[in-house]
């Protein structure tokens, strides 16, 4: 099992943050060489010179992410203590770590790009960093650990995947660890779902609310309709994004039309169809305002998130000082006995 | 790409966790009891009773810290001691229960307050990180010896979880030494609070070390729980030897947990891990 046991306080291990360091971003040569490794569809790597601008997308993007597995670690954590069966405790608990994990990974690719963990965590912690607005809604009953691991989860591996071929080297090796585990815990939150729509009634109807309220913020987390979508275009010319936010929502619900019949239950959308001709599926008009909304910070759970992410960073922070704090002392001891001994 | 993404199948797994070879699930031990070729007598079911509700309420406590731990590494960390104390609960809970005709389950959610066996270390709050860490610094120092001769246990099922256990609570001593070390040699104030969590939890080592008619009855399949405490006072003594730390003027509290007496915290503990399963009695998770 993973067992980082790295000291808190100490700074993640980054492999080249040389962004300081390198050339002005008027270099021809840089932008030449960045120019054919892009058009190869190559990889470039923290060493490579980048344009300025394709740093900052990046940096954005996956601090982004990384912040959304660590928020997302809340909903499901609400439900650890109170899982109905031990089995589901243990599956559910390793879960939630393993998105820990995803953020450390995640945090570490952010490093190479020149930025810190600790920055990214500041600003996070003072909600000036974006996460995904589906975190913002509220775990209100056992189902919804199921529709969260279907529908979420599952809406990440649609979006994850292709970023595993992302342009930038440690971003797409990030991303396939990520994705191993996605599938796992998609696989998982199908079999609660499917547990309780085999189960009494209640059960049934408790997996069928779970997923008609899931249903339209897993296909908001694709982002805004493709002619509302600024950065796409950009993204895509540089080979971080590979498909459209629609071309994804799209395959998306062709996966959930699917499954859903397997698990006997229905989606909250009668306008599901497959188009013949374009050879696309189609689904019924989502509501953007709401999206909006959330993402403006109104959503029923955001200024909880944030506040919990804000209190567990404060309350730490004297550990993370005290190891720091130590871990000096014993560099300085080490040193004085070297010393001692020549 | 229409019509389904990800494949389903075996979700038993996490990729985070590896299953080692030596694996010896749940669900292995009830099939072995079901076959009626691992089945344990009363008071080995009862001895393993308490060994489970140790680890289960632990796991319980140390759960609540997955999104809430300092630093994220220590969110993974403290994760990974609950998984594998649950692991251990349920291995234990799952045999204990196969003498009664009982899953893990019946007995983690179906069982009052009194007739839980958990030692009142393992149901002490979580306080901060610092108290945290005292109470796994104990956990850990008692379960390791325990677990390392539990594993000779004439009773083969106790002898092969404990075989498995040890292996991982040896990384729990290891990661709660450690965190002693640090905190007692970080800051003034890590080491005030490293000294009030130690003052919290260091009255309830006592009552790990107490031996009773049950431990006696189920002789070479258990350990004696007083023959441990010499190594447990050694292991401990040293560490907080090196961190300049000070427990002997700690009193011991009573305990009572193996006879069905517990903290005033169980309670709360089982009310919130029972209340979905109890809601809906009979159904499937
Ligand atoms: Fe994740
Ligand atoms: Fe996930």
């Amino acid at each position: 099992m993973a067992r980082i046991v790295q000291p808190a306080g100490q700074p993640a291990p980054t492999n080249a943050p040389n962004a300081p360091d390198a050339p002005a971003s008027n270099d021809a040569a840089g932008q030449a060489n960045f120019d054919a490794i892009i058009a190869k569809d190559s990889r470039v790597e923290p060493k490579d010179w980048m344009p300025e601008a394709y740093r900052r997308s990046l940096v954005r993007q996956i601090s982004q992410h990384a912040h959304s597995e660590i928020i997302g670690m809340q909903p499901e954590a609400n439900w650890i203590t109170r899982a109905p069966s031990l089995k589901r405790k243990s599956i559910l608990m390793a879960k939630v770590q393993d998105e820990a994990g995803h953020g450390l990974y995640l945090y570490s690719a952010a490093e190479t790009l020149g930025t810190t963990r600790d920055d990214m965590m500041d600003a996070l912690v003072a909600g000036k960093a974006r996460y995904s607005s589906i975190f913002n809604y509220p775990t209100v009953t056992w189902a919804d650990m199921g529709a969260i691991g279907w529908m979420v989860d599952g809406a990440a591996i649609c979006n994850q995947v292709p970023l595993c071929r992302a342009s930038y080297g440690p971003y797409g090796r990030a991303m396939v660890r990520v994705c191993k585990e996605e599938s796992f815990h998609q696989r998982q939150g199908f079999e609660i779902l499917l547990e309780l729509a085999h189960g009494t009634p209640e059960q049934k109807a408790m997996a069928q609310d779970a997923v008609n309220r899931w249903y339209a913020p897993s296909l908001m987390m694709f982002g805004p309709p493709d002619d509302d979508s600024p950065n796409s275009k950009q993204s895509m010319a540089w080979n971080i994004k590979r498909f459209s936010n629609d071309e994804l929502r799209s395959r998306f619900v062709g996966m959930l039309a699917e499954q859903v019949k397997v698990l006997g239950l229905t989606l909250p959308d009668s306008e599901i169809r497959f188009n013949e001709d374009t050879k696309k599926w189609e689904y019924g008009p989502l509501d953007w305002e709401e999206f909006k909304e959330v993402l403006a910070g109104r959503g029923p759970c955001n200024a909880q998130r944030l506040e919990r992410r804000r209190s567990a960073h404060e309350d730490g922070a004297w550990v993370r000082e005290a190891a720091a704090a130590y871990h000096d002392k014993q560099l300085a001891k080490q040193a004085a006995e070297q010393k001692a001994a020549a | 790409m229409h019509g389904g993404g990800a494949s389903l199948g075996d979700s038993s797994a996490s990729a985070t966790r590896i299953t080692p070879g030596f694996a010896l699930r749940p669900e292995d031990i009830a099939l072995a009891a079901k076959q009626g070729t691992a089945r344990p007598g009363a008071d080995v079911a009862e001895y393993a009773l308490r060994l489970g509700d140790d680890a289960l309420i632990l796991a319980q406590r140390l759960g609540h810290w997955i999104s809430r731990a300092p630093e994220l590494e220590e969110d993974v960390a403290l994760g990974n001691i609950a998984l594998d104390q649950l692991g251990h609960a349920r291995s234990f809970l799952t045999y204990a229960g196969s003498a009664w005709g009982k899953s893990e389950d019946d007995l983690a959610y179906f069982r009052r307050e009194p007739e839980f066996r958990s030692a009142h270390l393992f149901e002490q709050p979580n306080g901060d990180f610092a108290a945290t860490i005292a109470r796994q610094f104990i956990a850990a120092s008692y379960q390791f010896p325990l677990y390392r001769e539990l594993a000779k246990s004439s009773d083969p099922m106790l002898a092969a979880i404990a075989a498995k256990a040890v292996k991982e609570v040896d990384y729990h001593l290891d990661h709660s030494t450690q965190w002693v070390l640090r905190l007692a040699g970080g800051t003034e104030e890590s080491r005030r609070r490293m000294d009030a969590g130690l003052k919290l939890m260091w009255p309830f080592v006592g009552e790990l070390f107490e031996d009773d008619p049950l431990t006696a009855k189920v002789g070479d399949a258990g350990v004696v729980p007083s023959s441990l405490k010499e190594e447990f006072d050694r292991g401990t003594g040293a560490v907080l030897a090196e961190a300049g730390l000070d427990v002997s003027g700690h009193p011991m509290a009573t305990g009572g947990g193996r006879q069905g007496r517990h903290s005033e915290y169980l309670g709360f503990i089982l009310a919130e891990m029972q209340v979905l399963a109890r809601e809906f009695p009979g159904a499937s998770w």
